[in-house]
């Protein structure tokens, strides 16, 4: 098989070539470890180690030839560098984690192996997921010697998104066939809408946090970055289940096969549009590929209906103060003492601690932190914390209202397309406000997905589609629908 | 509202963030902006709603789980430690605290 076949395929068809024994999990990982080092400069990797990539291949080859091989052997992947690895260093993105290898794997990369996937490295992201556009990345990408972002395969001079940045630019450059990510406010569904690839957020608890560095923890939920929905339903599979005594939050209820509703009708299926998804501040281009895909959806018999999400707007100011107080809380543990960076020069431990944490955290996690401490200080708590707290239920109790009319739920993942790198300057409000509609299903803890719907130019524009709880197998399965009648997901960057 | 420097120099020592002089002025503008944007939240009357803290608690009983409290865990303490800037003797090493 040509190298080009192999990139060329997703998940699902290299599983299959692979248990065909069509090609060896052997080849397929010297051929993707190649094409990673020919592309370093796109900024995608922090992290590979051909060593331990061509162990687990042939170990892979071992399991295929012996014929016991669970569904995705061989099937290389890479995970976002926010998930602990104990084969490969562990920085979310951050200075003050320099060095680190974690002494477990996060129960989301455990599961990955357990089915079989080859680990291709570790990807670029925000630091500690803090991040729109991947520009707040403080470590050195594989081949640099400083911190850059990485770059959009689609236009170089772009962002990928962010924060699963490094995740999404390596699934569009075929430089991995799939990667998990994660979200907390739309860290997988806008950076999968800005590169072209499709990926999914499940219901909030599905996918354990155990060993995914912490952010905002009742947000923070794993899931799969590939090039299709199929792709998308098997990696998902493998990753979600209970982990009851690892997550506190994680709930109890089955793993599913998210696969097994992939190619139900859409006959009848109601598609809820939000009005509040389509004022103003939505770039015409976005705005004419979101009417042209639910077009394309009524199409496959779906029904579109208005639904309203009449605090849209809200989710922005209640998701800052919610994931900057969760934020401070979680990070109080880097302190210098337990793990990671450590100042050299320090009087007593109060200057070490501060001195510490001065060094080696960015800008954009210290704003985080200070609002986060602020809103959580004596005398601020109830005004801040318990009122976004409080209005979190009133966004949530909006989409119950609406799923009362339709069973999806559709519009765009971002106001625009990937913007040039630098644009937003030094403004952070201006990348809060672009994440005005990832925000509300986040806050709500439901099922979301990004799958490409067109272009404005030569940059990709992704479709969202929001389920309500445990709906997962429905979005997969209107997205696979889609994707069986249009072929937006299988274009490729210019270049790769 | 509006957070002076006093109140940015109180936040930064709550955080243990030692922030350089141009670091606070520059956070002060930046978080005085994020909190024009909050007070929109502010305004919302929200009387009677009980705050949500597990989103699924919306539509299921979702009571935070405590496990037995049994060993679970194996002594793993070299692999534990093996990142931390100082250890000695299965420590982690800190300035002195008490003289």
């Amino acid at each position: 098989m040509s190298g080009q076949q192999i990139h060329d395929k997703g998940v699902a068809e290299l599983a299959r070539a692979l248990a065909a024994r069509e090609v060896s999990a052997v080849e397929t990982a010297q051929h993707f470890l190649g094409r990673i080092k020919s592309h370093e400069a796109l900024c995608a990797f922090v992290a590979v180690d051909p060593d331990v990539t061509l162990s687990q291949a042939r170990a892979a080859d071992a399991a295929l030839a012996a014929g016991n091989a669970p569904a995705l052997t061989g099937v290389p992947i890479a995970h976002k560098d926010i998930f602990a690895t104990l084969d490969f260093p562990t920085t979310a993105g951050s200075r003050i984690l320099a060095g680190y290898r974690s002494p477990f794997d996060a129960t989301v990369v455990r599961k990955l192996a357990d089915a079989g996937a080859v680990t291709l490295g570790k990807l670029s992201c925000d630091e500690f997921a803090m991040g729109s556009a991947n520009e707040n990345v403080a470590v050195p990408a594989v081949g640099h010697d400083k911190a850059m972002p990485v770059q959009n395969p689609w236009d170089r001079a772009r962002i990928p998104g962010g924060s699963s940045g490094g995740s999404a630019a390596a699934v569009a450059a075929r430089l991995a066939p799939a990667a998990t990510g994660t979200d907390t406010g739309g860290s997988i569904r806008q950076p999968a809408s800005f590169c072209g690839v499709t990926g999914i957020k499940p219901t909030y608890g599905r996918a354990s946090r155990y060993g995914m560095v912490a952010f905002a923890s009742s947000l923070d939920q794993a899931g799969p970055i590939a090039r299709s929905a199929e792709d998308c339903a098997l990696l998902l599979s493998a990753m979600c289940g209970p982990d009851l005594d690892r997550d506190s939050t994680s709930i109890d209820r089955p793993a599913e096969n998210y696969s097994r509703a992939l190619n139900a009708s859409l006959d009848g299926l109601r598609i809820g549009v939000p009005k509040e998804f389509l004022g103003d501040g939505v770039a015409p281009g976005v705005r004419a590929v979101v009417d042209a895909a639910l077009t394309e959806y009524e199409k496959l018999g779906a029904r579109r209906v208005e639904v309203s999400l009449p605090r849209t707007e809200l989710s922005i100011p209640v998701y800052y103060i919610l994931a900057a107080a969760e934020a401070s809380s979680n990070l109080s543990r880097f302190d210098g003492v337990k793990f990671g960076h450590r100042a050299a020069q320090y009087k007593d431990l109060a200057d070490m601690y501060g001195k510490t944490r001065e060094e080696g955290f960015g800008d954009e996690v210290k704003r985080r932190i200070m609002i986060g401490t602020y809103v959580l200080s004596h005398g601020y708590y109830d005004a801040y914390y318990l009122q976004a707290q409080r209005v979190r239920r009133m966004i949530a109790a909006d989409f119950q209202q609406a799923f009362e009319q339709c069973d999806v739920i559709a519009g765009p993942v971002a106001p625009t397309v990937a913007w040039e790198l630098g644009a937003h300057g030094n403004d952070p409000v201006a990348d809060y406000l672009a994440d005005i509609f990832t925000l509300p299903a986040s806050l709500a803890g439901l099922p979301g997905m990004s799958l490409p719907a067109g272009f404005d130019g030569k940059m990709p524009i992704g479709l969202q589609l929001i389920g309500n709880y445990f709906g997962e197998a429905k979005l997969l399965n209107a997205a696979h629908r889609f994707q069986q009648a249009t072929d937006w997901h299988t274009r490729t960057p210019e270049g790769f | 509202m509006s957070l002076s420097a006093s109140d940015i120099a109180r936040i930064a020592s709550l955080a243990r963030l030692q922030l350089a002089p141009d670091e606070s002025d520059r956070l002060q503008g930046q978080i005085n902006g994020f909190f024009e944007m909050v007070e929109r939240m502010r305004a919302v009357d929200t009387t009677g709603i009980e705050p949500l803290a597990h989103p699924v608690a919306v539509i299921e009983d979702i009571t935070l789980r405590l496990r037995d409290d049994v060993v679970s865990e194996q002594n793993n303490r070299e692999a534990n430690q093996k990142s931390a800037p100082a250890v000695e003797g299965g420590l982690f090493l800190v300035p002195k605290v008490i003289e």
